[in-house]
């Protein structure tokens, strides 16, 4: 089953994987991470399809895909 | 098993790029680039000036910092020294398009093989926003605030259509990091510009358009979108030379 995690910490809230998600799955979370970013996340992990869409995006390389 | 990570190439480093900056897919597709090519370890890479200055701290190989616009002329420096080395510059538009033309220019006609990492962003970004050589008719930004006005400053400096006249150039090509398809096609022509590089080809430079959310004054999505609406259609993408493929 795919799989995908994010380095919370790490992430700018760019919003860029969130339009990238063919699933849309991925969304900002409402609390803050230690840099103050709204950082993005996926809830409903078994809707993931592994595509790598949202990494692919990530300026930040934030995102890993497993599968 | 895991299908997308951090290539080996990048370092641990946080990117100091603000929100959205796509300055953070091209890092990762040149590091992605020299992973697979096999060739992080004898690479190294030169920084240029501008938002890119940093690029020193976040690639995993030999890094030299060259003055402003001079990366070119370092690279040809660096890459004579020794042939085994491969050799890039990352440089930015207010950089290679500004103040860098001259050793761009002359670095492609004597087909010095080395690659160039073109971003462009029709703006400068560092010093915060100003007009740049690139920015496009009509963009407004801090030192054009009605508009870049034609008339009085003239118009955008278009680099792979005019290093497509320069004989010594082996491989350009104009590429953009605005959705997924594109991305892919980024990073198979930053590959090809190293692979070049690697069979001693000569010159290859990849433009990358791409978007500065901070200075343009936009969300990212929305940036993207400016960049799709205003700079596609400036900047078409594609391959403005190659050397070996006519040879075919």
């Amino acid at each position: 089953m795919a799989k995908v995690s994010f380095n919370k910490d790490l992430c700018k809230g760019c919003g860029l994987c969130v339009t990238a998600c063919p699933k849309k799955i991925v969304h900002l979370a409402d609390e803050l991470n230690k840099r103050g970013y709204h950082p993005a996340e996926v809830t409903e992990q078994d809707k993931c399809i592994g595509c790598a869409f949202c990494a692919t995006m990530c300026p930040d390389c934030v995102i890993t895909v497993e599968k | 098993m895991v299908v997308f990570d951090k290539p080996n190439a990048l370092t641990e480093n946080p990117l100091h790029y603000c929100p959205g900056c796509t300055h953070g897919i091209i890092h990762r597709l040149v590091a992605e680039a020299l992973d697979e090519l096999g060739v992080t370890g004898r690479t190294i890479g030169v920084a240029s000036v501008g938002c890119s200055v940093f690029t020193y701290n976040y690639f995993n190989c030999d890094m030299v910092q060259a003055a402003h616009g001079r990366a070119p002329a370092v690279a040809t420096g660096v890459k004579r020294s020794d042939k085994n080395n491969i050799v890039f510059t990352y440089q930015g538009d207010g950089d290679l398009a500004a103040i860098g033309t001259a050793e761009t220019v002359h670095s492609a006609a004597r087909g010095e093989n080395i690659t160039v990492i073109f971003v462009n962003n029709a703006i400068y970004g560092m010093t915060g926003g100003q007009m740049a050589p690139t920015t496009l008719p009509g963009q407004k930004t801090q030192t054009s605030p009605y508009g870049r006005d034609v008339e009085a400053v003239g118009y955008p400096v278009k680099v792979c259509e005019m290093l497509s006249q320069v004989d010594g150039a082996t491989y350009l090509e104009r590429v953009a990091v605005n959705n997924v398809a594109n991305v892919k096609k980024a990073k198979a022509a930053i590959k090809k510009a190293f692979q070049n590089q690697i069979e001693g080809k000569g010159f290859s430079l990849v433009e990358v358009l791409s978007t500065c959310p901070t200075n343009w004054g936009l969300a990212p999505d929305k940036a993207i979108g400016w960049l799709e609406e205003n700079m596609l259609p400036y900047y078409p993408l594609g391959v403005y030379k190659d050397k070996y493929a006519e040879e075919k």
